[in-house]
């Protein structure tokens, strides 16, 4: 497949997930795919880094359910915070672990999972469709019932995957990628390197955490997580992040930014980012 | 050179996690991040480091655990943890901000981070908080959005340990743990604390200076742990 194949299959309206954490191994050539494609009114559900922005700037998101949108080295996203302060975006902001036990009941068919994050501050007020729900054990304990979130579709880049559709982190944290591939209808994989199903075991099987059976399509993307980091195939694009966030913060410079790196395909966008 | 208050800050802030034994020790902020190694280098031998992306180390930085976001998220919601955040507001109940300035969350003036874990946090396991400028738009009446969750919410948090400011360190023990004013750094009156936070403070007896950090733990800042001076971008010298 390639990655206009894989949002070929996505619709407008669709709630999809985006795996990573803020600036750090996102799925951003299926990210600049969606970029060049018709979809609209998407729900977007992200550990947000510049895929949030990227996509809000595009006026691609109707509503976000997130925790945080970050760079990570930059703390504020300029798109994320324009789209926020004009009111252009509904708004569904939980603390970051409820995002997780959203998509774990999802993943196993469960209405909600209980926790206790989120109760007692304004997420519950700002979000008046959460219920909570009484342990129906002696401690009585009020919780808040987070509910499910399943996924039309999920969107993850991993460092190798096979191409039946196994896939294998290689750096120091899978962050939530399995949780949203396996919350999804469909997850689509992207990944530095597509090897043969034979070469997967030698990096270690703890690192094989996204299995073919979560997976409805896998796309090779060398360098497809850029700008954000790839470890350990690479670091994130500091100077790049830099430029975008400057881009972000000036309309005649964001322009200018979509003309040089985002009108044109992948291929462009990776030529025109080792051109500088 | 005499003691600067930037080294007086990280002392402070290490005195934070002072008896909190195997803990998750999460400093948000350049000064925290030293003071939670200063702790854990002398009196908190037993307190847990990360090195910032997903591996718990040693003072030495030698790997000895491995900690990715599920793990955090997991350490926090068992109670394994005492993070050290830093606030875009704070009221006198401890309800923290750092998801939104403005009336309307809709179409905030100023959109922040987002919520990030302060919720879960807050509930879960001890808070204490980072405030490298102490100002009125920091130290609010009332917050706009509550992240964290103060004193005055039911259920009330796990425990606010401590805020440790630029100017002085503050706690959760007025009455009905109204925010109190406990030391004053070296140099800074109580009247420039007042002027500078936006709510009455709980202000009893005479207010002792913040202690300064001794021999060996300034040895260990200025030597080991910040030979650089970065913590001198966050609290600037004089």
């Amino acid at each position: 497949m390639t990655a206009d194949e894989v949002v070929a299959e996505l619709r407008s309206g669709m709630t999809i997930g985006i795996g990573g954490w803020g600036s750090r191994r996102k799925p951003m050539s299926l990210v600049r795919a969606i970029l060049r494609s018709p979809l609209s009114d998407l729900t977007i559900v992200s550990y947000g880094g510049p895929d949030v922005g990227l996509l809000l700037a595009a006026g691609k998101v109707k509503r976000l359910v997130y925790g945080f949108v970050s760079l990570d080295s930059i703390p504020l996203e300029p798109h994320f915070q324009a789209a926020r302060q004009a009111g252009a975006v509904e708004a569904t902001e939980w603390d970051e672990g409820m995002l997780q036990w959203a998509l774990y009941a999802a993943s196993l068919r469960l209405p909600f999972l209980p926790t206790r994050a989120g109760l007692g501050s304004d997420v519950t007020r700002l979000d008046p469709d959460l219920r909570t729900v009484r342990s129906p054990y002696p401690d009585g304990e009020e919780l808040l019932a987070v509910p499910a979130l399943p996924l039309d579709a999920a969107l993850i880049h991993l460092n190798r995957a096979d191409a039946a559709g196994n896939a294998q982190f290689l750096g120091p944290d899978l962050y939530f990628d399995d949780l949203f591939a396996a919350a999804a209808a469909r997850a689509y994989v992207s990944c530095e390197r597509l090897v043969g199903t034979a070469d997967l075991a030698a990096a270690g099987v703890a690192s094989l955490r996204i299995t073919r059976w979560m997976t409805a399509g896998v796309i090779e993307s060398q360098n497809g997580a850029h700008f954000t980091s790839c470890a350990p195939d690479y670091d994130r694009d500091e100077a790049f992040q830099r430029e975008y966030v400057a881009a972000a913060k000036d309309p005649a410079r964001w322009k200018e930014f979509t003309e040089r790196y985002l009108s044109g395909t992948e291929a462009d966008y990776q030529r025109a980012v080792r051109a500088r | 050179m005499s003691v600067t208050r930037a080294e007086v800050c990280i002392a402070a802030c290490a005195d934070a996690w002072r008896g909190d034994g195997e803990l998750l020790a999460s400093p948000f902020g350049v000064i925290p991040s030293i003071g939670a190694r200063l702790a854990r280098a002398t009196f908190a031998p037993d307190l847990m480091l990360s090195d910032g992306e997903a591996m718990l180390v040693t003072g030495d930085r030698a790997v000895e655990g491995w900690v990715p976001f599920r793990s955090v998220f997991d350490l926090a919601w068992a109670g394994r943890r005492h993070a050290m955040m830093m606030p875009s507001q704070l009221d006198r109940f401890g309800n923290m901000n750092i998801s939104a300035i403005g009336a309307d969350f809709a179409k905030p003036d100023r959109a922040l981070i987002g919520m990030r874990g302060a919720p879960g946090n807050t509930a879960c396991h001890p808070v204490s908080y980072w405030v490298p400028r102490h100002q009125a738009r920091v130290f609010v009446p009332k917050v706009d959005v509550v992240s964290g969750i103060g004193y005055d919410k039911t259920p009330g948090p796990y425990g606010l340990c401590r805020v440790v400011t630029n100017l002085a360190v503050l706690d959760f023990g007025g009455p009905y743990h109204a925010m109190r004013l406990v030391s004053v750094h070296p140099g800074v009156a109580v009247a420039e604390v007042v002027a500078n936070t936006g709510f009455d403070l709980v202000i009893a007896g005479e207010i002792p200076q913040t202690r300064s950090p001794d021999s060996d733990e300034l040895r260990l800042i200025r030597e080991v742990l910040d030979p650089r001076e970065t913590r001198h971008r966050e609290v600037p010298l004089g």
